[in-house]
């Protein structure tokens, strides 16, 4: 009775948990990281809107060809960690970055580095899906042209309509609007967009939380397809698609001053699984609160 | 059971009450569009019964003469052309100058400027400048342009004075206007490692000129009918020559109205009544290019 009955949301939860952790079976290296395998390296991170601290004092490592899960519960600063990784807080003017953040061993938080370099190795793509007013084609081909590439662009957008699994819904509407498509296709279109400018990183803010079922096991599919080349962050709210689809999984969550902060960071597999803290197991068995 | 009988005449309760509630909110509801279709009738039958009253007193003194011929003390020899010559080189010279530096002062304000104290003064001071009367700029002009730079009383001297007078309009309903274009489309052309000015120039202006075009008509209406500053700046009322460049004299029509206006002969009225229906139809023309150009770029935007 005191168990199921706490209270309504966490009844619902317990009926989709505990997650399937079988489903979480890629090749995840299990311990000891190797320095080098990391590809963004954060030390220490505390983020600051004015006066408030939203985040403070995260350190993890995001290794090559992986996809990391931020999870956490709402508020927990996991889109405001992942926003510092491309310098997209620079465009919040009341917005501090404190802390290290390298990538490949450069400080990319350094007023040295300019926010636009970044922000070409590691490209986003947004929660709500946020194709250009233009057409299909112009969305996909603007990116690599502002990034001065050279070459064939009907090749490139066609290259990275068929790597974000969209090339057979739209290759003969083209100059179609971009905000013609479905919501799925629009995120795809929006992969695709990220890819034409070769990143090295993808960042996903809640990539899936404005798409039906089946465009986000399609989109989960493309993950998965893209790390042989790419290394992916997500931010996701979704406990089961973290599982499904990330390698390792860091989980957020609030102090005592509503400050988000690291809980703990592990492979997929053993968060879900065997999760060291208390707080995370009881996030993800659906008793938080 | 208990439950059920002290819920059901709280259910009753509360749709008599909403029923009641109902009339008089459909009564609130009609009344209210009455006043709002009344506010429209209003303006439009003023502006009706102005445009009658000018077209049945001008109508008949809409000669061809009239736009060939110079002003003259004999109504019937009377014409406009310098004056129509003037407000036009007034005119598109004022749209030259003020539009770009409008466009570029907002976009600088909306995309570049940092939120600090400096640019709160700046934003305050152009809002303020927007509220300035017209005469004041005529002064403003008198002394920088006409004397102090010696353009005399000349088409800049006007053209400058006036693109003072309208480009704090034009600035404003221009930061309106991309402050209207969503920041998810920002963010994202930020993500794909855009520079500032390659997102405000491939998406932030094209989703906002409609919007500034709008604003820009609204700041050449008012500037076209301007006499105040132009008078202070010192155009002629009485001109016999068409201006062939930028420094020459020059008189606008708004001042050839007046002109005519202040004349007791009944001709003259009728000529001044003529001479703004040429006024009308040029501002019509000039916005019909604006209007154009802002379906144009709407066109363009594949929303």
């Amino acid at each position: 009775m005191t168990a199921t009955s706490t209270t309504p949301r966490d009844g619902r939860r317990a009926q989709t948990l505990p997650v399937d952790v079988s489903q979480a079976t890629h090749s995840v290296p299990d311990s000891n990281e190797t320095p080098d395998s990391s590809i963004l390296s954060l030390r220490d991170v505390s983020v600051f809107y004015g006066q408030f601290q939203a985040v403070t004092g995260v350190s993890f490592e995001i290794p090559k060809n992986q996809i990391t899960a931020l999870i956490g519960p709402s508020g927990c600063g996991k889109s405001t960690v992942l926003r510092c990784l491309n310098r997209m807080n620079d465009l919040i003017p009341s917005a501090r970055v404190e802390g290290s953040i390298r990538y490949h061993g450069i400080e990319i938080c350094s007023p040295k580095v300019d926010p636009v370099e970044v922000r070409r190795r590691i490209g986003m793509v947004f929660q709500k899906p946020n194709p250009f007013p233009k057409s299909i084609y112009e969305n996909v081909a603007w990116g690599a042209r502002i990034n001065g590439m050279k070459g064939k662009l009907d090749e490139l957008v066609e290259r990275c309509l068929h790597q974000a699994a969209l090339w057979d819904e739209v290759k003969d509407k083209l100059k179609e609007s971009g905000l013609a498509l479905s919501g799925g296709q629009q995120q795809r279109l929006c992969i695709a967009r990220a890819l034409a400018i070769n990143p090295d990183v993808i960042l996903m803010d809640e990539p899936c939380s404005a798409l039906d079922p089946i465009s986000t096991l399609k989109i989960e599919d493309l993950m998965r397809e893209l790390i042989a080349t790419y290394t992916i962050v997500i931010v996701t709210h979704n406990m089961q698609q973290a599982a499904r689809v990330s390698d390792q999984t860091v989980f957020f969550s609030l102090n005592e001053h509503r400050q988000g902060v690291l809980i703990e960071q592990s492979s997929t597999r053993q968060l879900f699984t065997n999760p060291q803290d208390q707080r995370t197991e009881d996030y993800i068995t659906g008793r938080f609160g | 059971m208990s439950v059920s009988s002290t819920t059901k005449p709280a259910v009753s309760m509360t749709e008599r009450s909403s029923s009641a509630n109902l009339s008089s909110r459909r009564l609130r509801g009609n009344l209210m569009f009455t006043v709002f279709l009344s506010a429209t009738v209003i303006s439009v039958v003023i502006l009706a019964v102005l445009l009658w009253t000018i077209l049945a007193q001008g109508w008949s003194w809409l000669r061809l003469d009239l736009f060939t011929n110079m002003p003259s003390r004999k109504a019937e020899r009377a014409g406009l052309q310098p004056a129509l010559y003037g407000t036009l080189w007034v005119i598109s010279l004022t749209a030259l100058l003020a539009f770009p530096i409008g466009v570029l002062a907002a976009i600088y304000l909306e995309e570049y400027a940092p939120r600090n104290w400096w640019t709160r003064i700046l934003q305050t001071n152009i809002s303020n400048l927007a509220g300035v009367p017209s005469v004041v700029y005529g002064l403003l002009g008198l002394g920088l342009f006409a004397e102090w730079l010696r353009l005399d009383r000349s088409i800049i001297s006007g053209a400058l004075t006036l693109a003072l007078l309208v480009l704090p309009i034009i600035i404003i309903s221009s930061q309106e206007a991309i402050r209207a274009v969503p920041s998810t489309l920002r963010e994202a052309a930020f993500g794909l490692g855009a520079t500032k000015w390659q997102v405000a120039r491939d998406h932030v202006l094209p989703v906002a000129m409609p919007g500034i075009l709008t604003g820009t008509i609204l700041a050449i209406s008012r500037a076209i009918g301007e006499t105040a500053p132009l008078l202070v700046v010192g155009a002629s009322a009485y001109v016999t020559f068409n201006p062939n460049s930028f420094s020459d004299k020059f008189t606008v029509l708004p001042m050839q109205i007046y002109e005519w206006a202040r004349r007791p002969q009944d001709e003259f009225q009728g000529l001044a009544a003529s001479a703004i229906i040429v006024l009308m139809a040029v501002l019509l023309i000039l916005n019909s290019v604006a209007i154009v150009l802002r379906q144009r770029f709407r066109r363009k935007i594949r929303w």
